[in-house]
């Protein structure tokens, strides 16, 4: 594998706050803040994949939508390409070349009323990516790679299957020749028996086209399958990130040992599998003091219950996490 | 293949009026406005006056058909005002929000708590009466329901996966509203529009009934109404036949606003092999 050579990330998510105000009166009382991404930092290398993984409710898709520009950050800095995304004064149109997205309900995130032939050619119009002869072969060419046929543009998307539905929405991602793709919980909607062809497009794709890949996920299958890095969040922070080996070798966050657990394999009894994490996520606008896991965790100690909570620490290269327990563990050794 | 009953038979008793309408010279068979003879008035339908002769003996076909002109062109133009400040009003308070919309829901609701009629009346009382003015009045008075459809479909609408899509293709504010939006609301805006035109073709019976619309002795259906008010016990056909064409055309445009409602969404069309 060849040794990558120190350069500016494609993306860079510097410590990155989206807060939303909470209910409130009419004279601002009462309001309550609720933190859906507190503090997240992440980067994505320039044709890498890069898996976040977390339950519902974590915060993942509002740091998606902060990236692509649809929410505005509370505080923090995102960098895409080199450039600096601020709120209002974004060049959109830029943005929208350098970076994509694959949203999560393929049957929300097409117009029902335009055909897919238009809904694919409407971003390269507005691009102004070649003449009416130009976007015509570069639809067709685009429904090929994604595995429908070029007679399928004159069709609207209520005739499709939710999969075809996806593969149209992963066309329209990538029909720009974007840089890098978010794919926010691309399969969640989808059944499980067309998951999989899912996922091997957006594989197959993203290597042949050299896109980068955020991929978003609750279920951490689906991350192992692309992905070079994962990152866990957890009621809107980071709680691990690392290679993943590293991460499904040896999970040192009980977090990411939760989740792990929760994947179904047919080869291990289901007896002792199951109570790893109990309980729900807590909520999100009255976060428990200390690490926010806590409440949940097997492994709690005293020092979880307490504020400051763990901050990510590195316990062998590109391997962090933010849990006392594996710190602690790690200076014992 | 459903029968779309209402579709036909709405469509077809509009399609009635606006025939009556453009070919009323040719459907007229006396003069509607000089055709005056006072010694055949209030004459009862028969094969001379087919629809009776009204109290200046004037041919009530004649001057139906020529009225269709005068209801029609404001039901359709004052809709069509209507719907045009509504769904621009309600689309662009709905999508943008903030002091916008609720300056437009201010307005919208101060329009709503002044009766139409009577607003419209106002308007008409400065304007002084005729054609130009009943357009005016009836065009500016009956977008609130347009504009709160509009807006509460564009609250609705902007959160749709299709719609942040589009966001970040990079699509612009207006093109949002135009191409991803607007088409999604159209069903309904429509119906409204069709329900709407009936509303205003009975809104210029009433201002025509005050005498504020259409003066004498041009025929509107309203006016004619009015016309007929003293003896209508005596000479009923003065005012059952306009009656009628007012009747029979609010009911055709509120059974093609639903005929309508139905074919404008495409998944109710049969799927393709």
């Amino acid at each position: 594998m060849m040794v990558e050579v120190a350069t500016e990330p494609l993306l860079t998510v510097d410590n990155l706050a989206v807060h939303f105000a909470q209910g409130g009166g009419l004279f601002g009382g009462g309001a309550r803040v609720l933190r859906a991404v507190d503090g997240v930092s992440l980067t994505v290398r320039s044709g890498e994949c890069v898996g976040l993984v977390g339950e519902s409710g974590c915060g993942k898709s509002t740091l998606a939508s902060a990236i692509v520009g649809l929410q505005a950050p509370t505080s923090g800095r995102i960098v895409i390409d080199g450039i600096p995304l601020r709120s209002g004064t974004t060049d959109r149109m830029r943005l929208a070349r350098t970076v994509q997205m694959v949203f999560q309900d393929p049957y929300a995130s097409l117009n029902p009323r335009r055909r897919v032939g238009e809904l694919l050619a409407a971003p390269l119009r507005l691009h102004a990516m070649g003449d009416g002869k130009e976007i015509g072969r570069r639809v067709a060419d685009m429904l090929r790679r994604v595995g429908l046929r070029p007679e399928h543009a004159n069709r609207y998307p209520h005739e499709f299957s939710g999969g075809q539905r996806q593969r149209i929405g992963i066309a329209r991602a990538l029909i720009l020749e974007p840089k890098l793709i978010i794919c926010d919980e691309p399969v969640s909607a989808l059944d499980v028996s067309i998951r999989a062809q899912i996922i091997n497009l957006l594989v197959e794709l993203t290597d042949s086209l050299g896109v980068a890949t955020l991929m978003i996920s609750h279920d951490l299958s689906v991350v192992e399958h692309m992905c070079d890095r994962v990152a866990v969040m957890y009621l809107g922070r980071i709680v691990e990130s690392g290679p993943w080996q590293r991460i499904f070798e040896r999970p040192s966050h009980p977090y990411t040992r939760a989740l792990m657990a929760a994947i179904p394999d047919p080869f291990k009894p289901i007896v002792g599998r199951r109570a790893v994490a109990s309980g729900d996520v807590p909520n999100p606008l009255t976060p428990p003091l200390g690490c926010a896991f806590h409440p949940r965790c097997p492994e709690a100690m005293a020092q979880c219950r307490q504020a400051p909570g763990p901050e990510l620490a590195a316990i062998e290269p590109g391997h962090t996490t933010a849990c006392w327990v594996a710190q602690r563990a790690l200076i014992a050794s | 293949m459903k029968m779309r009953a209402n579709l036909w038979i709405g469509g077809g008793f509009f399609a009635l009026a606006v025939t009556a309408a453009l070919l009323a010279p040719v459907l007229a068979t006396h003069d509607p406005v000089l055709g005056a003879d006072l010694m055949r008035s209030e004459e009862p339908p028969g094969r001379e006056f087919w629809f009776g002769s009204d109290t200046q003996g004037r041919d009530i076909w004649s001057r139906v058909v020529y009225g269709a002109r005068i209801s029609l062109t404001v039901g359709v133009v004052s809709q069509l005002i209507n719907s045009v400040i509504g769904t621009v009003l309600g689309i662009t308070a709905g999508y943008w929000g903030g002091w916008w919309d609720d300056l437009v829901s201010g307005l919208t609701n101060i329009m709503l708590a002044i009766p139409s009629l009577i607003f419209a009346l106002a308007i008409m009382a400065i304007l002084g009466p005729g054609l130009f003015s009943l357009l005016i009045a009836l065009g500016l008075t009956n977008w609130t329901f347009t504009c709160r459809i509009a807006r509460a479909q564009a609250m609705a609408l902007k959160s749709q996966g299709y719609v942040q899509a589009a966001k970040v293709m990079g699509s612009g504010d207006l093109s949002i509203m135009l191409r991803e939006l607007l088409p999604n609301m159209a069903g309904p805006l429509i119906v409204i529009a069709t329900l709407g035109m009936g509303g205003s073709i009975l809104a210029e019976a009433a201002l025509s009934f005050l005498g504020l619309g259409i003066q004498p002795p041009f025929p509107s259906w309203g006016s004619m109404l009015s016309d007929a008010r003293d003896n209508i016990r005596a000479v009923p056909w003065l005012a059952a036949f306009p009656g009628l064409a007012i009747f029979f055309t609010v009911l055709g445009l509120n059974l093609l606003g639903d005929g309508l409602r139905d074919i404008l969404d495409p998944q109710s069309r049969s799927r393709l092999p």
